[in-house]
């Protein structure tokens, strides 16, 4: 009965994810100002997250690929949905009503833009030239554009990265690498115009958060302050000045790193890396290992998503990064996206324990 | 499985060359997620290493917030004890407009739970134009239970709007001491300059009132007190959490006052309907024991900012409310003026008490005749006689020997044309003529005929009745003079230590004992058989005094045509001082009744009352009606 349970479970993945999830309950408990309410819906969450992770441990990999193209179009076509029909929430078109809820298509595109790209990449193997790289790129593109319309900036950045991954590993040569990094860089002034005010005011703030202290610097300052004022050793559980007099927006979901850095210092942001790049680590263990072009992708693209979902949140609490909303992965309140990242890691799973089976 | 048989080397050797290619492109995503991590570590110990104290400070100044805790304000009382200003606490309803958003329709929706009358709602209209939209203005006050009651239950709807308890001033004599004690207003622009000029700022913090004029003004520094701390931890809404330290204020401090109140009342009524006024002081201390200017008006509507109409009445009537006329009024002393020009004659050896003219009626100068009061003349007249007569042509003939020079010399010992120093602000110095006066003001030379209406008071000649008062204190206390003041003493409210308002003699005029007996005799003699004689009737004590007439020019700030009135308003304003009793002085006086004829008609009978409670407690406080006794001064 037991094996059951953890025939298909990662034990180190496992273990690194319970600890940063428990990490997470406990910063919860204090930006929450002691919340059990907040904590116990998070540990819901938690479970409905390992559920998920669980089933998806047991899925074989090679369904997944069966299921690429469709879930693909399907993502694309509820996007297109939400562009023409979604509702308007807090100045964005997120939103798309399904019978009697509501669904969010820009998080179900986090999974499955990889999972396209490395069906796609997987499919021509054999016969990979640069004119694939393009179709992948338009694959990418497509659902990354929508989303950044919406806008939904932290989601268009998560899966535009992830996909950049997946072309990267596939094996996109260092020359169009270059190429790409210099005709990025010449488009930018396209870019910007393309961008929405409140977009550009981010970025700009960034360069400078103390033009606008009370408008959109404020985030960048009071987070910025937070994580300075922690010191070495951080100034205690529940004792975050910052923290607990209200002055961190947002503290429980985006911006939690800031509670946990102020109460928990340069100590406790060095045991979080950790505890990250061993989630990391394991990831890519597990993508050195993987058995086919499609799953050494999709667990690459994974786990990379994994640290950007990371390094974009920690670099945007301490003010090197503009604010984008992406929460810290595992730590964050929210539901939804940690659904999404457990997901993820059930597909890692899956990755490296059916890898016997269907060498066999 | 069907290719892996067909050609296995190949598929197995390009396997191995992917994967390799592939776990080298892994290793290259593996360093750059290492070096991101790096980076976020560094930035991380940038923060919280090396700029930890920049944070830490930054972060200590988030949360705590200094609270001023402002101080309760003196009381003044007089000498007696009796209120004259004093602090209630209230509630009221307060607005912050840059929190409000549309303020109509928020006072509209207000007045369904508070009542705001038209009243309310200009006076607040005034109040925004002069404050910054971030203050918390009043819009009512001393709201009912009730009425917080049903605010409280609706606040939600009512962003920006607020009750709060605050401590508020009140006069409970109303008009009564309006020109002494004055008022306290809103801290206006000039009052912050002048209060960061003095370095006293600070002290100011969560302050909203501050002495305006009259005593609250003069005597701010120790009516204030100082401003207490509380620090407390705010969250990000301001909102205070919990208190870290606190440093109580300190109450200010109270005043006593030398006037008393009953005497103010009683002169105050004793005025009628009139218009002038009055200072009675103490000799011997320089003691200000009532200071009335008349009419005043309510110091209580200034408190919390006047509402637009009633500041137009006030400042509008033709009767010049708000002008302090006993501080800053000036009046051409008419014959009041008399003995001191007699005392000057003897001074300086122009005259002696018993050299007598002959008075014909008039006094020519030059071509030009100097008419006395008297048609046909006083006939022989000696220095006793002329005051007592107040003969007009004795002082043509003396100020034309004396010379202005003297007399100018000798007032000015007297403080006539300079400010006595009174501990409250917007005093007047008057016009005391002389050459360089004359020359500075008009550029032009004195002639030798104008020194002739000098002598009787007219001419240039212009002071307060403040002025007077302090001159006829100086020679009832035979030559010693004191600087007048109207605080007894300032007491410390919680060591009841006392702080006495020293009397202090401003200069002794070192005059002749033998001088100063022959104007006092005069003076005795106006009372018991000369101008004065009518009004002193039956009097239980004895009392010096002279009457005057002063011809109007209108006082200093200029009449404004009102029609119907012009007539009354161009008639004589009549003068009278005094001391009594007059073989030791207790009080002296000096009083002005604006447009009033003679001197000894409408002043004298308004002393009379004065003294008459000073000395006896005697109240009789009914206004002084013109009667016809004394045709001349």
């Amino acid at each position: 009965m037991a094996r059951f349970f953890t025939a298909h479970i990662d034990g180190l993945l496992f273990v690194a994810i319970l600890l940063l999830m428990t990490t997470g309950l406990v910063v919860l408990f204090s930006a929450s100002n002691a919340s059990l309410a907040r904590v116990s819906a998070q540990l819901m969450n938690m479970l409905v997250a390992l559920t998920v992770m669980w089933v998806f441990a047991n899925i074989p990999p090679h369904y997944l690929t069966r299921l690429s193209l469709p879930v693909y179009l399907l993502g694309l076509a509820l996007l297109i949905g939400v562009a023409l029909f979604g509702d308007v929430v807090n100045g964005a078109r997120r939103w798309l009503h399904v019978g009697v809820t509501r669904i969010q298509p820009s998080e179900l595109m986090k999974i499955a833009v990889p999972l396209m790209l490395a069906w796609y990449f997987d499919r021509y193997e054999a016969t990979l030239r640069l004119k694939n790289y393009l179709f992948a790129a338009v694959f990418l593109l497509v659902p990354v554009g929508l989303i950044a319309r919406q806008p939904d900036l932290g989601t268009a950045v998560l899966i535009f990265s992830s996909g950049c991954f997946v072309l990267f590993l596939a094996g996109l040569s260092w020359r169009i690498i270059a190429g790409i990094i210099v005709a990025g860089l010449a488009s930018l002034p396209f870019l910007w115009s393309v961008l929405h005010d409140y977009q550009r005011q981010r970025i700009l703030m960034l360069l400078d958060p103390a033009q606008d202290p009370l408008g959109s610097g404020y985030h960048t300052i009071q987070s910025t302050i937070a994580v300075g004022s922690g010191g070495v050793f951080g100034k205690g559980w529940m004792n975050g000045t910052q923290t607990h007099l209200d002055f961190i927006p947002e503290r429980t979901t985006d911006f939690i790193f800031a509670v946990y850095s102020e109460e928990f210092g340069l100590f406790g942001n060095l045991v979080l890396l950790f505890l990250l790049l061993l989630v990391i680590a394991r990831g890519m263990v597990i993508t050195a290992n993987a058995p086919t072009l499609f799953t050494r992708l999709l667990a690459g693209a994974i786990t990379l998503t994994f640290f950007t979902y990371a390094f974009v949140n920690m670099g945007m609490v301490s003010g090197i990064l503009p604010v984008v909303g992406v929460p810290l992965p595992l730590i964050s309140y929210g539901g939804t996206s940690l659904v999404t990242i457990c997901l993820g890691f059930g597909i890692l799973m899956s990755i490296q324990t059916h890898k016997k089976l269907v060498q066999t | 499985m069907s290719e892996l048989t067909v050609n296995p080397g190949i598929e197995l050797r390009n396997s191995r060359l992917e994967i390799y290619h592939f776990r080298r492109r892994l290793a290259v995503a593996a360093g750059f997620v290492l070096l991101m991590f790096v980076l976020l570590f560094l930035r991380f110990f940038y923060l919280q290493v090396v700029m930890h104290d920049h944070y830490q400070t930054l972060a200590e100044a988030n949360r705590i917030s200094i609270v001023p805790i402002v101080p309760n304000r003196g009381i003044i009382v007089d000498r007696n004890g009796v209120v004259l200003a004093h602090n209630y606490s209230a509630y009221t309803l307060e607005i912050t407009p840059g929190k409000a958003g549309d303020l109509d329709a928020l006072i509209e929706e207000l007045s369904t739970l508070i009542e705001i009358a038209p009243k309310d709602r200009r006076r607040f209209n005034k109040l925004m134009e002069e404050s910054r939209n971030f203050e918390s203005l009043p819009i009512r006050t001393r709201l009912s239970d009730e009425e917080i009651a049903r605010f409280a239950a609706n606040r939600y709807r009512f962003p920006g709007v607020e009750i709060n308890a605050r401590p508020f001033r009140q006069y409970p004599q109303g008009e009564l001491f309006s020109h002494v004690v004055g008022h306290i207003g809103r801290i206006n622009q000039r009052d912050l300059d002048q209060l960061e000029a003095d370095d006293r700022l600070s002290n100011y913090r969560g302050t909203v009132y501050i002495g305006k004029t009259g005593l609250e003004h003069s005597y701010e520094r120790f009516l204030h007190g100082t401003t207490g701390v509380e620090e407390v931890e705010v969250d990000s809404g301001g909102r205070a959490v919990r208190t870290l330290s606190r440093t109580p204020p300190v109450s200010g401090n109270n005043l006593v006052l030398k006037l008393d109140a009953k005497l103010q009342e009683i002169a105050y009524r004793a005025f009628g309907d009139r218009r002038g006024a009055l200072v009675a002081i103490e000799p011997d201390t320089g003691g200000v024991l009532a200071f009335v200017s008349k009419p005043g008006f309510d110091p209580n509507f200034f408190v919390d900012g006047i509402d637009p109409q009633n500041w137009h009445e006030l400042n509008n009537s033709p009767d010049r409310p708000m002008i302090n006329r006993a501080l800053a009024g000036t009046y051409p002393p008419g014959s009041t003026f008399k003995p001191f020009m007699a005392l000057a004659a003897l001074t300086y050896g122009k005259r002696t008490p018993q050299q007598a003219i002959s008075d014909p009626g008039y006094f020519n100068f030059g071509g030009h005749v100097f008419r006395d009061d008297k048609v046909g003349g006083h006939g022989l007249v000696d220095m006793y006689k002329s005051i007592v007569v107040s003969c007009d042509t004795y002082y043509y003939v003396l100020a034309n020997d004396l010379g202005i020079d003297n007399i100018s010399k000798f007032m000015g010992r007297f403080g006539f044309g300079s400010r006595t120093g009174i501990d409250i602000a917007g005093e007047s110095a008057g016009i005391l003529p002389s050459q360089e006066w004359k020359m500075r003001r008009f550029k032009q030379k004195w002639y030798a005929g104008e020194t002739i209406s000098i002598g009787i008071g007219q001419g240039y000649n212009a002071y307060t009745p403040l002025q007077l008062a302090s001159a006829i204190a100086t020679l009832a206390k035979d030559g010693v003079m004191f600087r007048p003041h109207i605080v007894d003493y300032v007491e410390n409210v919680t060591t009841r230590e006392r702080t006495p308002v020293e009397p202090k003699p401003l200069r002794n005029l070192d005059l002749k004992p033998e001088h100063i007996a022959v104007i006092k005799q005069a003076l005795v003699g106006v009372n018991k058989e000369g101008t004065g004689a009518r009004a002193f009737a039956g009097a239980e004590y004895a009392s010096a005094g002279k009457t005057g007439t002063a011809q109007v020019i209108g006082i200093k700030q200029g009449e404004k045509y009102v029609e119907g009135r012009v007539h009354e308003r161009h008639r004589d304003h009549a003068l009278f001082i005094a001391y009594a009793p007059a073989e030791n002085p207790r009080i002296a006086l000096a009083v002005v009744v604006e447009n009033s004829g003679f001197g000894a008609r409408a002043a004298a009978p308004i002393a009379r009352q004065v003294l008459d409670y000073y000395l006896l407690g005697k109240d009789i406080a009914k206004p002084v009606k013109d009667d016809d006794s004394g045709t001349s001064d």
